[in-house]
């Protein structure tokens, strides 16, 4: 049989035919049924996109290269289930272009970060993490405190997150920046209609600084919504075994 | 040919303005004053040229060789692997002394880390495979290499690749990815480059004066070939604006993660595997004058490990939200890995046989040599991570750190500076090397340098997991995270002073290989003729 390969030897379009064979077939197999398999998501009620504000703090915590340190993914293990919390489903993640799950923990996991310490600690720790926590080796990010969010052309990006799939309806649209600076108001007119469109949503000076969104409301009001979507106390585990 | 050359650049130039003129982040703007700039100064290099598309080496040459991309290839791989070195130290560092980040979005880590990936695998990586894989298909198909100023076109748009994906980086520029961070116009701008790097590639092949296509150019068409496939899915994405750099990717979540460890793994298995194979499959049995050890088990080795190496991904996923099917099956594939991985370890260091002796005269060889015995050893410890048990306790630290560099700087790295060694003196048409004294000296600090690291990164991956998952007497966590944060910082000084050694080692040959360029050779006893001292 070896005395065949000389066939390919000789042609480099076959040889070429035969390596493209050869590489498809593990990733067809692997990862088209998951894009057809319903059990692949698990149903679950709560999981929504994220207002502009957290869209915009997902872009700084992209943009920061924050994935590189903190993985948002729990896994089933004991320990990491009462370090953490409930282990991370893929529902939780469904809307996130590109998923945030990270691959190495040089700090803790972030997936269910949301609501687990105040506004003002995470700020503070942002401006600099060792005056928090001395053992900390995170950078500082003080200057997220200055840069204000551009809310002008949120509404490009919603509808761009629409286009590969996320359910942001028409009204979500045309409110996006309107949205973005109440979040970060609570006295702003059109809260009550934000926290419809979001429910859940944070309605808070996250920075605690007057005046327009900074980046670090931004931020802040993204890590505070992580892993807050799903409400644990109804979500049966064994519909969804897989 | 060369009108058509004009107008990509003019068109180039074109896009690159509205991008300067109309991208939302400054980022991104700065990357289209780039791009007109590298247009213009194409261009103008291409008049300068007078229709010279390079030399051989070797003015006495019976085949036209085109050696000028060559030694251009290897004088970028040894620049980049300079620098992304470097950016490894200073991260080293900085995770050692969280200082140095100086609290500016420019110099985080966060902002570094791809900076460091990207520049050691695709810059330093890269400019390596495209370098020895042109080298490589000119002799053996005893042919020059195809189109004129196509392959220019490769080396240059490469290079200009690799300048927008550092400084995206640094300037925040991502889409966050891991090895794949380039934003969706840089990966345009690559798959173009990419697409006529393969068109060189076969076309070279279709001039060759052999019957049958050497073995290393399976490798070097399998890598080019599948990377270009990986690169494509897994950038799918919709940009908000047609001129700004920020996009969504096309797939979500699950899909996504899946996508992207297909992709990732496989850029291990392709790029820094395949491909770095190709060198071995060529330059060893070159340095060592001997014939590759079995023809059969190339050929077995080649299909085995393209085929199996494609379903590895899911072992970065274990314990996700990936369904247990998958994470089983990438486990399974994982360790079946091991046999055609050290099936090629076998076929390289068996191709000394009759040539053992060399070892203690030959250091480029024992270069070559200690790159195949670490890809041994890299590719036994990956498969027994990949196995869910173990990758519990791994996954997340250290380990992975440690296992990513015993295979990156032992096996890619030392095959490297193996192959450029070999090239060096011919590409510059030199009697030999500067000195192997010095190459010697690159190899105990490069050596070294690794052992400090991966055993730094073990104990403190291991140490890290254990101190995760313990439970004091009560039942209760009996580490807090930090706790387990303030542990590390022993282990990431040996590593940084580990990476230091490497990168020490670098400089070395940098010197070396300068010297040679310049025609020095070093007065120094030869390893053939020097004589054991009278006791």
């Amino acid at each position: 049989m070896l005395e065949k390969h000389a066939v390919l030897e000789k042609n480099s379009i076959l040889l070429v035919i035969g390596i493209l064979i050869a590489v498809s077939i593990g990733g067809l197999v692997e990862i088209a049924p998951l894009f057809y398999l319903e059990s692949t998501i698990e149903k679950v009620k709560g999981v929504r996109p994220y207002t502009p504000l957290e869209l915009a703090g997902r872009n700084v915590y992209i943009r920061e290269g924050c994935y590189n340190c903190h993985s948002q993914m729990v896994r089933p293990l004991r320990d990491e289930v009462e370090r953490y919390g409930h282990y991370s489903l893929a529902a939780e993640s469904m809307y996130d272009h590109p998923f945030q799950w990270g691959s190495k923990r040089t700090g803790p996991d972030l997936a269910r970060v949301g609501e687990k310490y105040s506004d003002d600690w995470h700020r503070e720790h942002m401006i600099d993490p060792r005056q928090l926590v001395p053992e900390s080796v995170m950078p500082g990010y003080p200057f997220l405190m200055d840069a204000k969010v551009q809310s002008s052309d949120i509404a490009d990006h919603l509808v761009a997150n629409r286009r590969v799939g996320v359910p942001y309806s028409d009204e979500m649209v045309a409110a996006a920046t309107q949205d973005m600076l109440a979040q970060a108001d609570p006295d702003a007119d059109g809260v009550d209609e934000l926290v419809e469109r979001y429910p859940g949503a944070a309605l808070r000076n996250f920075d605690g600084q007057p005046g327009a969104p900074t980046e670090m409301d931004a931020l802040i009001a993204y890590l505070q919504v992580l892993g807050t979507m799903v409400d644990f106390s109804v979500y049966d585990a064994e519909a969804n075994e897989r | 040919m060369t009108i058509l050359l004009y107008l990509v650049l003019g068109l180039g130039g074109v896009v690159g303005l509205c991008f300067a003129a109309f991208a939302p982040e400054p980022g991104t703007s700065f990357h289209g004053i780039l791009f007109v700039i590298f247009c213009v100064v194409f261009a103008f290099w291409l008049i300068s040229r007078e229709g010279d598309t390079g030399q051989p080496a070797d003015p006495h040459s019976t085949v036209p060789y085109n050696d000028e991309i060559i030694r251009w290839g290897m004088v970028l791989s040894i620049f980049w692997g300079l620098a992304g070195f470097l950016v490894g130290l200073v991260i080293a560092l900085q995770l050692a002394f969280p200082v140095l980040n100086f609290d500016l979005p420019w110099t985080s880590f966060g902002r570094l880390r791809p900076l460091h990936t990207s520049a050691v695998i695709f810059a330093f990586g890269g400019n390596v495979l495209i370098c020895t894989s042109f080298y490589c298909v000119q002799r053996t198909c005893r042919a020059r290499l195809a189109g004129n100023w196509a392959p220019w076109f490769v080396l240059w748009g490469y290079q200009m690749f690799i300048v927008l994906a550092a400084t995206g980086y640094v300037l925040g520029v991502t889409q966050s990815k891991e090895y794949a961070e380039p934003e969706w116009y840089v990966d345009l701008w690559l798959t173009i480059v990419w697409v006529v790097y393969l068109l060189v590639f076969l076309a070279t092949l279709w001039k060759r004066k052999e019957p049958h296509i050497y073995v290393a150019n399976w490798f070097y068409l399998a890598f080019i070939v599948t990377i270009a496939l990986l690169h494509v899915v897994n950038n799918l994405a919709l940009p908000v604006t047609p001129f700004g750099g920020k996009s969504y990717t096309l797939f979500a979540g699950v899909q996504d993660a899946l996508t992207q460890w297909w992709y990732g793994h496989n850029a291990v298995g392709f790029f820094l595997t395949a491909g770095f194979l190709g060198i071995m499959y060529y330059f060893m049995p070159k340095q060592a004058g001997r014939p590759v050890y079995s023809y059969r088990l190339s050929i077995v080795h080649f299909w085995s490990l393209i085929f199996l190496y494609i379903w590895a991904g899911p072992h970065h996923l274990h314990y996700t939200a990936l369904p247990d099917w998958a994470q089983t099956l990438g486990m399974t594939f994982s360790i079946m890995l091991w046999m055609p991985s050290w099936g090629g370890m076998i076929n390289g260091l068996m191709t000394l046989s009759g040539a053992w002796d060399k070892l203690r005269t030959d250091p480029v060889l024992r270069m070559m040599t200690i790159s195949v015995a670490f890809y041994g050893m890299s590719t036994f410890e990956g498969p027994l991570m990949s196995i869910k048990a173990v990758n519990s306790l791994s996954h997340y630290t250290d380990w992975t750190i440690g296992h990513v560099h015993s295979g990156a700087l032992g096996w890619v790295g030392m095959v490297s500076f193996g192959a450029i060694y070999f090239l060096a003196p011919r590409m510059f048409n030199r009697e030999r090397l500067y000195s192997l004294k010095l190459v010697s000296l690159h190899f105990w600090l490069s050596t070294g340098g690794i052992v400090l690291y991966a055993a730094a990164m073990w104990v403190s991956g291991i140490l890290q997991g254990l101190m995760w998952r313990a439970y004091d007497s009560l039942g209760f966590l009996e580490y807090s995270f930090a706790e387990t944060v303030e542990a590390m910082h022993p282990f990431y000084i040996i590593r940084a002073i580990g990476g230091g050694l490497f990168v020490l080692g670098a400089v070395v040959m940098a010197y070396n290989v300068y010297r040679t360029a310049r025609g020095d050779l070093r007065t120094e006893v030869s390893y053939t003729s020097a004589q054991p001292a009278n006791a």
